[in-house]
């Protein structure tokens, strides 16, 4: 079966630390990646390494086996990145900036699809109120529910569980179970061990070194 | 392709109507630094005629350099740039779009302005309609100039001191050929070389700067 996302030999250093090396990871269509670790272990620096924000210290990273340095945009079209920055504007509506984000990307950006993301992340009603006047936990729905309003089929989610109260954890469980039935990959890192999707392997960072 | 520049740029107008204030502070620092020359220099005609152009093409650049922090700071602190730049979406149209924005909430506003300022140093209606068009050909450089700056100096502690030092050198070019366009027209020369050449400036600038931007703003984001 052909790899969706696939890392070879990646190493990471950062502030003259390596944080890992010779890691390789390979993900097939409908599988998950749980990235646990340590404060400090790398797990954010590899999720911005999967994304191509941060470019490896040695090895690469292929997406459907082209090199995503090379493959930027065909790679960004695919790509749904939740990570620690919400990514969301403080002085547009939840609405607004779902819309505006989708027309960025060239997703579909109607009113109709964006109700309903929102809506999913159980925001329905709150779409008109500027963000800066939603709770923490419901600007990250915000910013959770640009993937519902996306068709990349590789997620990327840096603690997407935090600040979210337990039902919209369950909602958001639901979200990538789904996206893995379609086919999806996902990879994700949380604090908590939480119930994984069945299938889920997870990566433990920064054991080996036993710090 | 051109909706994904389209659709920056209606981001960041929209966001810019929702904080009047920061657009209209620049315009109202453009119009006071030139309003106080005036005052300074005395009310001799001749003097004011010689030295307005120069005013008010300095008095646009420092109002220029003074919006550049908002340019890509604010996307860079909460993480709309970094989702702009994993849009799927060619990085260069993406920059081309915060620059259309950025010019039409300042360089378009500066251009508009200098026509009924400029009568505050007599300068005569044609020189001033040359003045204003000088300055329709030229801001779109110092836009893109300063936008190279903004990127580079992103994340730094005092970058915007600082990009007003690396960027108020290189737009010493478009300040000359911007000043000698109206000169020119006010000698009875004809003022289309320097316009020419300002229009050549801008368009450089729009053709190169993108790839500088996109390169400095991936590399602040590591």
């Amino acid at each position: 079966m052909e790899a969706i996302l696939q890392a070879e030999e990646l190493s990471c250093v950062r502030g003259g630390r390596t944080l890992f090396s010779g890691l390789s990871l390979r993900l097939e269509a409908g599988q998950c990646l749980y990235v646990s670790g340590d404060n400090g272990s790398g797990k954010t620096s590899l999720l911005r390494t999967l994304c191509g924000l941060l470019a490896p210290a040695l090895g690469r990273v292929l997406w459907r086996g082209a090199d995503i340095a090379a493959a930027r945009e065909e790679f960004g079209a695919d790509l749904a990145f939740v990570g620690h920055l919400n990514g969301t504007k403080e002085d547009l509506t939840a609405l607004e900036n779902l819309r505006l984000a989708a027309a960025a990307r060239g997703d579909d950006d109607s009113l109709a699809r964006s109700v309903e993301a929102l809506g999913r992340l159980g925001l329905a009603g709150r779409g008109e109120v500027p963000v800066r006047r939603l709770s923490q936990g419901q600007k990250r729905r915000v910013a959770l529910a640009r993937l519902c309003t996306s068709r990349a089929g590789v997620w990327v989610l840096d603690e997407p569980f935090n600040a979210l109260d337990r039902g919209s954890v369950e909602g958001l469980r639901g979200l990538i179970e789904e996206q893995l039935g379609r086919g999806g990959v996902v990879v994700l890192t949380a604090h908590q061990s939480l119930e994984l999707p069945a299938g889920a392997s997870r990566l433990e960072l920064g054991a080996r070194e036993g710090s | 392709m051109i909706g994904a520049l389209l659709a920056v740029a209606r981001r960041d107008l929209l966001l810019a109507a929702r904080q009047r204030g920061d657009v209209l502070n620049i315009l109202f620092f453009f119009l006071v630094v030139v309003a106080m020359f005036p005052l300074g220099v005395g009310p001799e005609k001749d003097t004011l005629r010689l030295i307005g152009p120069g005013i008010v093409w300095v008095a646009a650049l420092l109002s220029s350099m003074l919006s550049l922090g908002r340019l890509f700071a604010l996307d860079h602190a909460d993480g709309s740039l970094e989702q702009l730049l994993l849009s799927g979406q060619p990085a260069v149209l993406v920059v081309l779009g915060k620059f259309l924005a950025h010019w039409l909430l300042t360089g378009f506003p500066l251009t508009l302005a200098a026509a009924p300022i400029s009568i505050l140093f007599d300068l005569g209606l044609e020189p001033a309609l040359t003045l204003v068009g000088a300055l329709a050909l030229g801001t779109p450089a110092i836009s893109m100039l300063g936008a190279v700056g903004a990127a580079l100096t992103l994340g730094l502690r005092g970058g915007g001191v600082l990009v007003t030092l690396l960027v108020l050198p290189l737009t010493v070019p478009v300040l000359i050929f911007g000043t000698m366009a109206v000169e020119a027209t006010s000698g009875g020369l004809g003022a289309q070389a320097p316009l020419l050449l300002l229009a050549g400036i801008s368009l450089t600038s729009l053709a190169l700067a993108p790839w500088a931007i996109v390169a400095a703003l991936r590399i602040s984001l590591e």
